[in-house]
């Protein structure tokens, strides 16, 4: 058996192990559907006049606007819960029987970011599900809805890799929970619960430069308008440097867990 | 002449300041159970965590199933099963899926995984809770579920961490017999233990290591013989115990106490020389609670060695107790 179908079968078996503690355990799974559900159903029904504010957004309705918001409500939190179950396991000694065994130890991160991946797409799936059940229209159609899934999908995967560099390096489940709120003050200073054009200074400029409003965009032009080249590519983007922030953090707070044991 | 498992030549490991591990050398033969005894803090975890590749020496080398530690890490954990101090299993996994992921990080075959599985979970009468969460099972299963899934892959090496640290007497009997059975199937065990009694009834060879360094190392008989008279453990009343000490320092060298109502006395003679001792109380007008010939134990090399007692003695340590009602 080659390296390399080895290394993908323990992704795999890693990945599942990961979605399986998600569901086994209440408090991972919260975060991640209930919590954002609730926020979605809040602000739909109390903030919906916003639609009609002078330069809002063409949209069918506020809940097809608020959809990409709660979808990266949802993977930021998946990617965060994600970190959260590393450090468990490194907290207990579980990442030491991976750690012993003779596999690529990249493969442990991979694993657990091929887990918060697929809990990604089950947000995607949900939210996108309860827009069409509550009459939100998918402007782009199947292609723009699965356009939409695969960024949630893999910005799911890419901020679960800042979270599991977080894990790896401090080895501590309650400082990777302790970021929790600033999950959410990074998220609202983006656009994915308001348009930036709206926002007043200073959280304009931040959430202008801010790489989760590309991905908010990335996930929102399909929904409201259609598919537009120009935003996927941004929200691309942005992703392309999330990843390659999180592969580069952990492998560096890897190298520093085997020097320190 | 026996291939060695496990070769260390001045292993070190250093945490900031502090020096944990001082320069070991060791070797272990193919086949061989090695007892690696000291008390909490002696070394032995960060010793065994260098072995297993999970820490990096900052000194030193060593070579596991004939690959470097460092050079050849892949080859290392390849070869061996590792079950480390307090099991560390998942609570929100079964049984079963805990075995068979770790055949598929062993690279096992799906099928053969599976197959493997079943029977190891046989094997450590895990079968019929096989399917319950782990966080479920009492600290025996959870230790033989460990043993098993450090088994999957049939190692040549085998590592325990204090493999029996917490459990009750019929738990640890039942690792004892499966350590057992697998080194007589021909696995080399490295285990670390701060019991005298399971490393004086598994080990082949035995290593005291204390502050980062070995102190002693042999087989159980030979550091037991290098140790000679066996002693007398003398309870007495609080008050009396330093005029005890006074009347018996008289008749032979006094070892550390255990505890503030113990006396222990080495004696030439062994069961000759209680006659002596309890007269010389007597006369001394020194109630005596019980008293007890000891013959030498590991704990009395420890002692040796160390100059303390481990912290963690238990009640039999001694290869044979002769009690003398008092």
């Amino acid at each position: 058996m080659s390296a390399l179908w080895t290394n993908l079968r323990v992704v795999r078996a890693l990945g599942l192990r990961s979605i399986r503690q998600t569901f086994r355990r209440p408090q991972l799974m919260a975060p991640i559907i209930i919590f954002p559900t609730l926020l979605l159903a809040i602000q739909t029904g109390g903030a919906g006049g916003a639609v009609d504010l002078p330069g809002f957004p063409p949209v069918q309705s506020f809940l097809q606007f608020m959809l990409a918001g709660a979808m990266m409500q949802s993977l930021m939190l998946a990617g965060n819960s994600g970190g959260i179950a590393l450090a468990v396991d490194i907290e207990m000694g579980f990442t030491d029987r991976l750690f012993a065994a003779p596999i690529s130890r990249y493969t442990i991160v991979l694993g657990r970011l091929a887990g918060t991946a697929a809990l990604g797409l089950l947000s995607a799936l949900w939210f996108l599900a309860i827009g069409l059940i509550f009459g939100a229209e998918i402007a782009g159609g199947v292609p723009g809805a699965l356009l939409a899934i695969a960024l949630v999908t893999v910005a799911a995967m890419a901020v679960g890799g800042i979270g599991a560099a977080i894990a790896l390096r401090t080895g501590s489940a309650s400082v990777v929970q302790g970021l929790f709120p600033l999950v959410l003050v990074v998220l609202f200073v983006s656009s994915a619960f308001f348009p930036v054009n709206l926002m007043i200074e200073p959280a304009r400029t931040i959430a202008e430069y801010n790489p989760l409003s590309f991905i908010a965009e990335g996930v929102r032009e399909p929904i409201i308008a259609g598919v537009d080249a120009g935003d996927t590519a941004e929200a691309l983007l942005a992703l392309a440097g999330i990843v390659a922030l999180g592969l580069v953090l952990s492998a560096r707070a890897l190298r520093h867990r085997l020097r320190v044991g | 002449m026996t291939t060695a498992a496990i070769a260390v030549e001045g292993l070190e490991r250093s945490f900031d300041e502090v020096l944990a591990v001082q320069g070991i050398d060791l070797e272990v033969g193919e086949g061989e159970i090695y007892g690696f005894l000291g008390p909490n803090g002696a070394g032995k975890t960060t010793t065994v965590r260098m072995l297993t590749t999970l820490l990096l020496p900052t000194g030193g080398w060593a070579t596991v199933a004939g690959h470097d530690v460092i050079g050849e890490a892949r080859a290392v954990r390849a070869s061996i099963g590792v079950a480390l101090q307090e099991a560390a299993l998942d609570p929100l996994m079964t049984g079963r899926e805990l075995i068979r992921l770790q055949a598929t990080l062993q690279g096992l075959p799906g099928a053969e995984g599976r197959r493997r599985a079943d029977a190891l979970l046989e094997r450590v009468d895990l079968a019929g809770a096989a399917d319950r969460r782990v966080g479920t099972y009492s600290g025996g299963m959870q230790r033989r579920l460990d043993l098993a899934a450090a088994l999957v892959h049939e190692p040549r090496v085998l590592f325990l961490d204090e493999p029996t640290t917490g459990l009750d007497p019929v738990s640890r009997k039942t690792i004892w017999e499966e350590v057992q059975a697998l080194n007589d199937d021909g696995t080399t065990v490295f285990l670390t233990t701060q019991y005298l009694e399971e490393a004086d009834r598994l080990a082949d060879n035995v290593g005291i290591i204390d502050s980062g360094k070995i102190v002693a190392e042999g087989t159980p008989a030979s550091l037991k013989a290098e140790i000679g008279h066996p002693h007398i453990r003398l309870q007495i009343e609080e008050g009396s115990i330093a005029a005890a000490e006074e009347v018996c320092a008289a008749i032979g060298p006094l070892l550390p106490p255990v505890d503030g109502r113990t006396v222990l006395v080495e004696v030439e003679n062994g069961a000759a020389d209680i006659p002596r001792v309890v007269r010389a109380l007597d006369e001394a007008g020194i109630a005596v609670g019980s008293l007890e010939l000891v013959h030498p134990s590991l704990d009395d090399v420890f002692v040796a060695k160390t100059g303390y007692h481990l912290e963690h003695e238990e009640e039999g340590a001694g290869d044979s107790e002769d009690p003398v009602s008092a």
